[in-house]
Order: structure tokens, then C-alpha cells, then sequence
């Protein structure tokens, strides 16, 4: 990575940090309610592949942690906090909440709540650019406990058999809501799972960008070329519980305090403090200016937003009435 | 006029718009090389090629995930569930995917996918391959649900359906496949919504939709031959959302209903339709409404007693004569 992008995606990352935190404290205040599902710790894997791959160009679904991925293709970060607070000027006009973020215009096709639901959907969408010939790519974030899930093996075998330009990213973070892997999961290393479909899968190190990064491109790149799928397993960490309503008792504060060594915004940052391309200082202005904006713009935003209007309740169930008149009433030209 | 069967209906409707939009494809398991297990996709293989006729592995639950999400970038998939027994498998992606989507995106993705499925009793194919799922499908918010009862809508509808940006469930019947019957020779599109008079009358109305209209239809001829009781019949061919105003309509001509359905009773389309003549026009009613439908048994496989589950026209005529005070 060029050290002016690594110096942009620390700056990113730590909009990424400081903004889950600051739904924390936000939920804990009532403000935001449902199931919150954060980041912490594992910000080197969205933005690790995104920087490999084209935010914006290429199409990106994922399950329901899901704020961060929205973000990095491109959703502003005050209507994801709106969409958290409910609010009509939220991504997806407070009908979604936390676990469904949209920004359709970003390609991000959203995040969904069901365990490995987005599987057969990423395929789908990788369908389409097949039939429509662009040279997108599909990318589907899902966590490590997905793949105990049918539409995991369904969705790799069509993937394989049709050659399907979808990147399956695997964001191992060692449990599957309380329950650890080794506990869930008869193979304990995802990528081996992929073998028997015929699909080339990688592993390496989720927390440090650089490492994500290099692996990334590699298999962006396998999967732009034309040459079908392709799986990708970042092992990584959440440090907070899977929602709000986990208090971490089946895992140890040792096991999570070895992981936050490896905290993926302190190896970049002290990386780029080593290389003299910032200083400390420079990075803790970083995270002041950060949180001012996240105070000063993002929740300021959501705060003030406006709620949806109780007679639109029906609204978005069925497409717009009018334009769907020929169908309706057999009235067509 | 051309008199067809209702497979060459949905066929026809398949291959009119497959020509027209390179955007729309059709997806199932045997729809392709084999042409379809009730021929509804008979010659689109070989003139539309493999990228959009797709043959799939038996995954109901991966390749209905695969057209929805297909579905968002404005694909325009045409689902074969070869029965809709299989179609448990298929409700997640169906319901919290394509269903849910453009009112969690709060408007922004939409999925216009069609789901196409054999649904009825067929002859002795047991517990598993005899279900009927309307009751399970009409009930759920962002789906619609049509189930054509004769080829002019079988065609009529699949039309629309693909045209339409909601996703809509078709339930089309085993038994049905074969039936002939007139579609027009011009392109034509039946409404998604409504409902129609299949034969007028002034006694009492017989509600059904698919098969049982034929039920109805028939017990309407004994009815008025034999006993001088002028029947209407409604097709009601949506049954998502279903037609207040025509089941309001009728019911103030006639006063008496009688609702067939293949499915069994609880949390049907005969609870449905009678809750909604309560609140529409409880007052216009001479008796209480009444539901012919199927025993709540998993579908025996010995005959004697499948045809002890399976309602026809004679527990419809039946139902009538004992509304009337004659049996």
C-alpha cells in the first residue's frame, strides 16, 4: 500500500472505531434501540479488501455488523448513525435499523439478519453481472459461524459451477454468537471447507491491513479476471460481545486482551510512526477531529432528524401503486 | 382464440417475454435439457441457451436465494419450485429476503422475482408431495399471490407477474397441467389483483380459487339443474391481497356463501374470506357462511382414504343443500 492511502484508510479506520463506540454509548443512552452489532477489532478486514477492491464499483453485501461495511463503500456515516436513531433521513428511512443498512446508490446492498442469508443473494447479484457483462465483482463479508450454514455449501456449489464473480470474504472471528468455533465447527480452518467445491481459498491475518490488503488483491484480482469465485478467511476478533446483550462469559479477558495487542489501528498507526510518515501527536489529533465530527455532524444529524411519519407506515411495502397500475389491473398498453 | 393446455400457456408466456428482455431468466431443477417436469419450460433451453435457462442442483433454498438477489440489479427471474412441498426449503430466502427487502431498504432494492410452483393434491403421492401452502404464502407483507384456475390466466398471470416489481408466488396445480382451455392470440395480461364472476347467479355464492373453481363451477350446474338454486361463482385468482370488494359485491347480491378450498381449514383462505364478509357485510348475510375444504391430515397415500381428504363438487353441492335447508 502507498503510504498516502495507508495514512487515509488510519484516518478511515478510526472514523470506523470511534463511530462504533459511539453507538455504544448511544445505545446504552436508549437512543438507538433492537440489536446492535459492532466492529471493534475487526476494522482491517472491510477495509483491508474494499482497498483491493473498487467501493462504489463493486456490489457488497454482508450480514448484520454491518455499519462499517456501509460505510466504506461510500454511505455517509449521518444517515447510518439516522438510520440507528430510526430516523426518516436514515439510510434505509428508519425502516431497517442497525442489522439493515442500505445504500443501494454505493452498490451496498445491504446487511441482513438471517446467518448465511446473504450467501445465495451474493451469488445472485454476481449472476446478474454475468448476464449483464460489466467487469463488477460481488463481495459477501460474512462471518466465520455462516458456514455451518446450508446456503453456504448451496451457494459455493452454483458459485463453482457457473463460475460466478463473487468474493467470499470470511471474517473468522473465532465464535459464532457465544459459541467458539472449535465447539461449532468440525474444520476449524474455513478456507480448507472450500476445497471440496473446487474453489480457490486463501488465509491470512485479519488485523494487519498491509498483510489483508496483499491477500485481497490477489483475490480480487482471480475473481475480476473471469475466473469465478474465489474464498477469502481473515482471522480476526471482535472485542465487544456479538450484541449488546452479551457479557463475554465464555471467553477469557486474557484471551481478549492477547488479541487487543494486535489491534488493527495501532499496527498501522505504529507503523506509519515508525516509517516518519506521522507522529503520535499527529494521530491523536486524528481521533479528536474524529470524534468532533462524529459529535458536531453525525449525531447532531441523527438527533435532529425528523421520525417517520406514522401515516407513511405502509410505505416501501409493495412498489409505488402507480407505476405498477398495468399490472395490477390487466390494463396494459 | 387458440385452445390450449395450461403448461403451453405458461410456456408461451415464458418464451414472449424471454424475447422481449434479455433480463429475463428462468431457474429450477430439470426446467432446461429436460424441458420441465410439467413441460411449462418445454424449447426455452435450446433457444435461450444455458445462462438463461438454468438448470439447478436440487437447492431450493441456494438458487431462490441466487434469483433474488439477481433480482436487485434488475433481473428479472421466472423460479420453478418443482412442487411446493419443496418450497419449505425455499420460504427463507422468499420471505426474509425477497419479500422483506424493499421495505427494510426503505425503498431502495426491490426484488421482481417470480416464484412458479406445483401446489395441489395429485394422485397417491403422500405426505410429502401433496401439500397445499397457499394459507402460507398469502400472509406474508411485500408478497403477492396469484393461483391461475384455467390457461388464459395461467398465461395471463405469469405475464404480469414478470412485469410487475413485487415479488409474486404463483400456485399453479399438478392436476392442472393438462387442462385446455382459450388464450388469446394477442399478447394479453390478466390483473394481478381482483377477482372475476366465473358464472352469475343470484342465491348464493361459491368462492374458489384453482382447482376448486372447477368444483364450484361444477356444483353450480347440479345446483340449478337439479335443485333451482342459482349459484355464482367468484374466482379468486389473487389470493394476496384478496378482493374485498368483489367478495363484499357478491355477497350483497347473493347473501349466502360457500368458500372450497383444497387446503385445509385452519388459517385459510375460507377464514379469510369469511372474516372479511363479517367485516364488510355482515348484515347483508341470510345464513352463516361455510367452508368446504380438506381434512387436517398429512395426505394419506391409500386412495380410499386420500379421496376421504380431498374435498370435490358433491361436498360443495352438500354444503349448499344444507344451507338451504335441504339436506
Amino acid at each position: 500500500m502507498k503510504i498516502e492511502d495507508k495514512k487515509r484508510v488510519l484516518r478511515e479506520m478510526v472514523l470506523h472505531r470511534r463511530f462504533e463506540e459511539r453507538c455504544y454509548q448511544a445505545y446504552i443512552e436508549r437512543k438507538i434501540g433492537g440489536f446492535l452489532h459492532l466492529y471493534p477489532g475487526q476494522e482491517a478486514c472491510c477495509n483491508g479488501v474494499m482497498e483491493a477492491a473498487r467501493p462504489g464499483h463493486d456490489y457488497v453485501i454482508t450480514g448484520y455488523r454491518d455499519h462499517v461495511h456501509a460505510i466504506k463503500c461510500g454511505a455517509e456515516p449521518k444517515e447510518v448513525m439516522a438510520e440507528l436513531y430510526g430516523k426518516e433521513t436514515g439510510s434505509s428511512k428508519g425502516r431497517g435499523g442497525s442489522m439493515h443498512i442500505f445504500d443501494a446508490g454505493k452498490r451496498f446492498m445491504g446487511g441482513y439478519a438471517l446467518v448465511g442469508g446473504p450467501f445465495p443473494l451474493a451469488a445472485g447479484i454476481a449472476k446478474a453481472i454475468q448476464l449483464k457483462g460489466g467487469d463488477e465483482i460481488a463481495i459477501c463479508f460474512l462471518g466465520d459461524a455462516a458456514n455451518n450454514q446450508g446456503t453456504f455449501h448451496e451457494t459455493l456449489n452454483m458459485a463453482a459451477l457457473w463460475k460466478l464473480p463473487v468474493l467470499f470474504v470470511c471474517e473468522n472471528n473465532l465464535y459464532g454468537i457465544g459459541t467458539s468455533i472449535e465447539r461449532s465447527t468440525a474444520v476449524v480452518h474455513q478456507h480448507k471447507r472450500v476445497a471440496a467445491y473446487n474453489i480457490p481459498a486463501d488465509e491470512c491475518d485479519g488485523q494487519d491491513i498491509e498483510i489483508v490488503y496483499e491477500h485481497a488483491r490477489k483475490a480480487v484480482d482471480h475473481v475480476r479476471a473471469g475466473n469465478g469465485p474465489f474464498f477469502l478467511e481473515l482471522m480476526t476478533y471482535r472485542y465487544r460481545g456479538h450484541s449488546m446483550s452479551d457479557s463475554r462469559g465464555y471467553r477469557s479477558r486474557e484471551e481478549e486482551e492477547l488479541w487487543k495487542q494486535r489491534d488493527p489501528i495501532f499496527i498501522l498507526r505504529d507503523r506509519l510512526i515508525a516509517e516518519k510518515a506521522i507522529t503520535m501527536a499527529e494521530f491523536e489529533a486524528i481521533e479528536k477531529e474524529t470524534d468532533a465530527y462524529i459529535e458536531n455532524e453525525v449525531i447532531k444529524f441523527a438527533e435532529e432528524s425528523p421520525e417517520p411519519r406514522v401515516e407513511d407506515l405502509e410505505k416501501y411495502v409493495l412498489a409505488d401503486r402507480d407505476t405498477q397500475l398495468p399490472w395490477l389491473t390487466g390494463k396494459a398498453a | 382464440m387458440a385452445n390450449i393446455m395450461y403448461w403451453e400457456a405458461i410456456q408461451r408466456a415464458h418464451d414472449e417475454e424471454m424475447a422481449r428482455d434479455p433480463l429475463v431468466i428462468c431457474m429450477g431443477e430439470d426446467i432446461g435439457v429436460a424441458g420441465g417436469t410439467y413441460k411449462a419450460t418445454k424449447g426455452l433451453y435450446e433457444k435461450y441457451g444455458p445462462l438463461r435457462v438454468m438448470d439447478t442442483p436440487i437447492s431450493e433454498g441456494g438458487f431462490t436465494g441466487l434469483a433474488v438477489g439477481a433480482s436487485f440489479l434488475g433481473v428479472r427471474p421466472i423460479v420453478e419450485i418443482m412442487s411446493v412441498n419443496f418450497a419449505w426449503l425455499a420460504m427463507d430466502q422468499m420471505f426474509n429476503s425477497a419479500a422483506k427487502v424493499r421495505y427494510m431498504s426503505g425503498g431502495q432494492l426491490t426484488a421482481p422475482c417470480v416464484f412458479r410452483s406445483a401446489g395441489g393434491a395429485a394422485h397417491q403421492l403422500g405426505a410429502q408431495h401433496s401439500a397445499r401452502m397457499e394459507k402460507v404464502f398469502m400472509g406474508i407483507a411485500g408478497l403477492r399471490v396469484v393461483t391461475p384456475s384455467n390457461p388464459k390466466q395461467a398465461y395471463g398471470l405469469l405475464k404480469s407477474a414478470i412485469r410487475c416489481d413485487d415479488p409474486v408466488f404463483i400456485n399453479e396445480h399438478e392436476l392442472m397441467y393438462n387442462m385446455k382451455g382459450e388464450v388469446p392470440d394477442g399478447e394479453y395480461f390478466h390483473p394481478l389483483e381482483g377477482s372475476e364472476i366465473a358464472r352469475a347467479g343470484t342465491d348464493v355464492t361459491l368462492f374458489g380459487y384453482n382447482i376448486s373453481v372447477h368444483w364450484c363451477l361444477k356444483a353450480a350446474e347440479i345446483l340449478d339443474k337439479q335443485y333451482g338454486i342459482s349459484a355464482e361463482v367468484v374466482d379468486l385468482y389473487s389470493l394476496a391481497p384478496l378482493d374485498r370488494a368483489g367478495i363484499k359485491a357478491s355477497v350483497s347480491k347473493t347473501h349466502r356463501a360457500v368458500i372450497a378450498e383444497e387446503d385445509e381449514a385452519p388459517v385459510g383462505v375460507g377464514s379469510e374470506v369469511i372474516a372479511i364478509i363479517n367485516e364488510e357485510c355482515f348484515f347483508e348475510l341470510d345464513a352463516a357462511p361455510v367452508r368446504v375444504h380438506s381434512a387436517l391430515v398429512p395426505q394419506p397415500y391409500n386412495h380410499t382414504l386420500e379421496k376421504a381428504t380431498i374435498p370435490d363438487h358433491e361436498d360443495v353441492v352438500k354444503a349448499v343443500l344444507k344451507m338451504f335447508g335441504k339436506a
